[in-house]
């Protein structure tokens, strides 16, 4: 089981910048799962004991309004990571997250991947390494999401005052 | 009182003299895209419309309120042997354009045109087509596709990246579904989602690294706000596809559309004579330039 | 290539001399072909370009003192009439006019007809052909700016009809310079204070000795038709030598230089300068210099109706790159900062417009220098951008 997990990590980049070793340690504790499609993985404010490397389907970030229901956030596809809230205390979601469509992933046990990087700062390092990029990432196209590029001119203006003196 | 108007030929270019002077053409027909955004046909019974090329665009006027630059949105042929029209999809955001979007069917529409650099669409015979659109930016985009469309064994995979504001401003959703059953690699993201939507949200350069079109051997079609297509083009490049095969449509204040007013000039390009297509690495550079 | 240009229309003709007293022949060779005059006459404290009903309008006797930021009037010690640089305005006021009605148009049942300069015939409307100047007193630095406007105007792919209306009935009449002012830089521009080509007519003036005359030449047959309608004389070697030579000794009495030496890759590089910063501090964004700039073209227009709301008409007016609409877009002008206004004008003029135009937009009048409230000089901006460049990137090898 082992050995094909850490095949199917070799063959995502998402984990390219660990060794060959710590990409096994890391197999160690992760499982394939699948979800169907509208199946939800996690509620917003459960217990962040899990995170998952998509391989195939789209995950939907949401998060319950009041007077909105479930309202969508972001998605997430192929070759990326989905939960980084199991890297600090809490360790609570700040999202909810279901399957959009029919999912494959790797599911890895959080709380055994925090004890490595406790026992092994390089595997540490070399985790976050391969996490902080990605958390850059979406802070940036949420940044760019805010700026509301798509708006017309009077819509820019009702949500941010006037642009120009 | 007497204006003549003189009966003249086909055009592919504005003749002399008429380049400052606007033909009024009938509204043929008015169809509502979203709550702010119609597409318009227009007309002229006495005479053919002059031809487009994918990207050009002509300077409309609202008549006695003023004149605006909007691309054409279509190709003006709908292969039927029913003369030409020229198509135009805008966008309500100030008086003359919000005058042109209330246009009823019958009414007159100034036309000076066409302008402008082409998408050239036809350079792309052998290749791959990735076409990224964001906002509005589907509009002058989509005479790519019905181009690449009606010539569709010269041309390698053909991949279209959309990215709206909300689902409901996404333009020209039927003919999206048409175009992914007929073999076009067809992703749909907005940046906000409504409780009906179960597609992508997010920013639409996601879309590009899952995309099927081989980097080496493709021609990218970019358009939307300048942020967007900076953001795009770079992660385009990044995926492999030569700056110099990466197209923007740049946009800028226009006054005459032909470069004797000054008005859009972008550096040293002037938008109406040198663009509204240019290639990225022309570009690139001076697009990073504050307030440019 | 306008007829000026043309070689085949050059006339093989002598240099002569023309008395002062000859000048008012001038004025009736001009005025019997059917030109409206135009030149230089004194009004409200300078020196303008105004329609001329005489010979006695032109500003005999009166000089001008400029310096950044000043312009006055003087009196001169001689009767001569071409004996002042730049006012501050330029043949473009005649050329390209500051308004001008692009086309009119009637909704009449249901449909629209439209009428233009060249179609019209409404009654106390646009004449059905534009009038025809004759524009007397071009210096050489104005010369290069008209041919400048030809190509901005009409050397594209769509010619302006107002400007190609007006430029095509035009008659040229250059007046080199022997006097320039404290602004004036033509000669770094490589465009005075002499004139070789671009005129009808070209005239040194003389006042030496009491002897007001000019040494006048043709450059086109046309030009050579109205001299010979004027009273002359062969020109002597003598004389013309002492055009020649006055000329000449004008090109090295510049009041300032503009180092030309790779401008275009200069402002290119200087994009990010923080020189912006420090103009900025000074500049008020006022356009006066291109209101007064003999090339900065830039115009706007705007469409009217009456109250009937079925006539309409477009106007065009003369517009700014320092007006803070001026790159209005989506809801907002892209350039609102008075750092990056500066910016583009003076990159525009000295830089792009080769890419543009094929040629510098800068003619070294000098006019810029001296309408400048706070008195900034391009030539200095210059200097400041080409040493903070030497500053930082010292003893590279530039392309």
């Amino acid at each position: 089981m082992t050995g094909t997990v850490a095949m199917r990590l070799s063959a995502q980049p998402f984990f390219a910048v660990l060794t060959d070793s710590q990409r096994g340690a890391l197999a160690e504790d992760g499982t394939e799962v699948t979800f169907a499609a509208g199946e939800r993985l996690f509620d917003e404010g459960g217990v962040a004991d899990m995170f998952w490397l998509i391989e195939q389907g789209g995950i939907a970030l949401d998060m319950r309004v009041p007077g909105r229901g479930d309202q969508i956030v972001e998605t997430l596809g192929p070759g990326t990571v989905l939960g980084w809230s199991w890297l600090h205390p809490p360790y609570r979601w700040h999202f909810g997250a279901v399957a959009r469509l029919a999912t494959t992933a790797i599911a890895f046990d959080a709380a055994s991947v925090r004890r490595r990087c406790d026992a092994d700062p390089a595997f540490g390092y070399a985790m976050l390494s391969a996490f902080t990029p990605v958390i850059t990432e979406r802070l940036q196209t949420t940044r760019i999401r805010l700026l509301d590029l798509y708006a017309t001119p009077s819509q820019v203006r009702h949500a941010i005052g006037p642009v120009n003196a | 009182m007497t204006g003549r108007r003189t009966a003249s030929p086909a055009l592919t270019e504005p003749a002399a003299g008429t380049a400052a002077v606007p033909r009024f053409y009938r509204v043929a027909s008015r169809r509502e895209d979203t709550a702010d955004t119609v597409t318009l046909e227009l007309t002229e019974p006495a005479q053919p419309v002059p031809a487009f090329a994918p990207g050009q665009f002509a300077m409309l006027t609202a008549f006695g309120i003023g004149e605006v630059p909007i691309s054409v949105s279509g190709l003006g042929d709908n292969g039927g042997g029913r003369a030409r029209r020229l198509e135009h999809t805008l966008r309500a955001v100030g008086a003359v354009t919000r005058a042109l979007h209330a246009a009823p069917p019958g009414s007159l529409i100034g036309v000076r045109g066409p302008f402008g650099t082409s998408w050239d669409v036809a350079s792309a015979a052998g290749r791959d087509i990735v076409i990224v659109a964001g906002g509005i930016g589907l509009a002058p985009l989509r005479p790519v596709m019905l181009t690449a469309l009606a010539d569709r064994s010269r041309y390698g995979r053909i991949v279209l990246l959309v990215g709206a504001r909300t689902p409901g401003d996404l333009l020209y959703a039927d003919e999206l579904e048409r175009w992914g059953c007929d073999g076009v690699e067809v992703a749909v993201i907005v940046d906000r989602a409504d409780s009906g939507w179960n597609g992508e949200v997010g920013v639409v350069t996601t879309l590009i690294e899952p995309a099927g079109f081989a980097p080496d051997n493709s021609v990218a079609f970019v358009c939307g706000p300048d942020v967007m297509m900076r953001f795009t083009a770079d992660a385009l490049a990044a995926r492999g596809i030569p700056v110099s095969r990466i197209r923007v449509s740049l946009e800028r204040n226009m006054r005459c559309g032909v470069g004797w007013c000054g008005h859009c000039q972008f550096g040293p390009l002037l938008v109406c004579r040198d663009g509204p297509v240019v290639s990225y690495d022309r570009v690139a550079a001076l697009m990073r330039v504050r307030e440019l | 290539m306008h007829p000026s240009e043309d070689p085949a229309r050059q006339p093989s003709g002598q240099a002569v001399i023309v008395d002062a007293d000859g000048l008012p022949a001038l004025f009736d060779a001009l005025r019997g072909r059917g030109y409206t005059v135009v030149g230089p006459t004194v009004r409200d404290g300078a020196i303008v370009v105004a329609e001329l009903a005489s010979v006695a309008e032109l500003p005999f006797g009166w000089g001008v003192e400029t310096e950044a930021g000043r312009y006055r009037l003087r009196e001169r010690s001689d009767t001569a009439a071409f004996g002042h640089s730049a006012g501050p305005q330029s043949w473009k006021s005649v050329l390209h006019p500051a308004r001008a009605r692009l086309w009119s148009a009637d909704r009449v049942t249901g449909t629209v007809e439209t009428s233009t300069v060249e179609t019209s015939t409404v009654e106390g409307g646009e004449a059905a052909k534009p009038p025809r100047y004759a524009l007397l007193g071009v210096r050489p630095c104005d010369v290069r700016a008209v041919g400048i406007l030809d190509q901005v105007l009409t050397g594209g792919r769509h010619a302006d009809p107002v400007y190609r209306g007006r430029r095509d009935g035009a008659f040229i009449v250059a007046v080199e310079c022997t006097e320039p002012g404290a602004t004036c830089f033509c000669t770094s521009m490589g465009c005075g204070p002499g004139v070789e080509s671009g005129f009808d007519l070209a005239m040194t003036e003389l006042t030496d000795a009491g002897d007001h005359r000019f040494v006048v030449r043709a450059g086109t047959a046309a030009g050579a038709d109205v001299l010979a309608d004027v009273p002359s004389r062969a020109a002597d070697e003598a004389t013309v030598r002492h055009a020649v030579t006055a000329v000449d000794e004008a090109a090295e009495r510049m009041g300032r230089t503009m180092p030309v030496q790779g401008l275009p890759q200069l402002l290119a590089d200087s994009r990010e300068s923080p020189h912006w910063d420090d103009v900025a501090s000074r500049c008020l964004t006022c356009g006066n210099c291109t209101m007064v700039c003999p090339t900065c073209f830039c115009t706007t227009t705007e469409d009217v109706t009456d109250l009937t709301g079925d006539h309409a008409e477009r106007w065009r007016l003369w517009d700014s790159c320092f007006a803070l609409d001026f790159s209005y877009l989506h809801g907002g002008s892209v350039r609102t900062s008075g750092q990056s206004r500066y910016r583009q004008w003076i990159t525009h003029k000295l830089g792009t417009w080769h890419e543009q135009f094929g040629s510098s937009g800068c003619v070294g009048c000098g006019r810029c220098i001296a309408w400048c409230p706070t008195g900034i000089d391009i030539t200095q901006e210059v200097s400041a951008l080409a040493s903070l460049q030497d500053v930082a990137a010292p003893d590279e090898d530039r392309p």
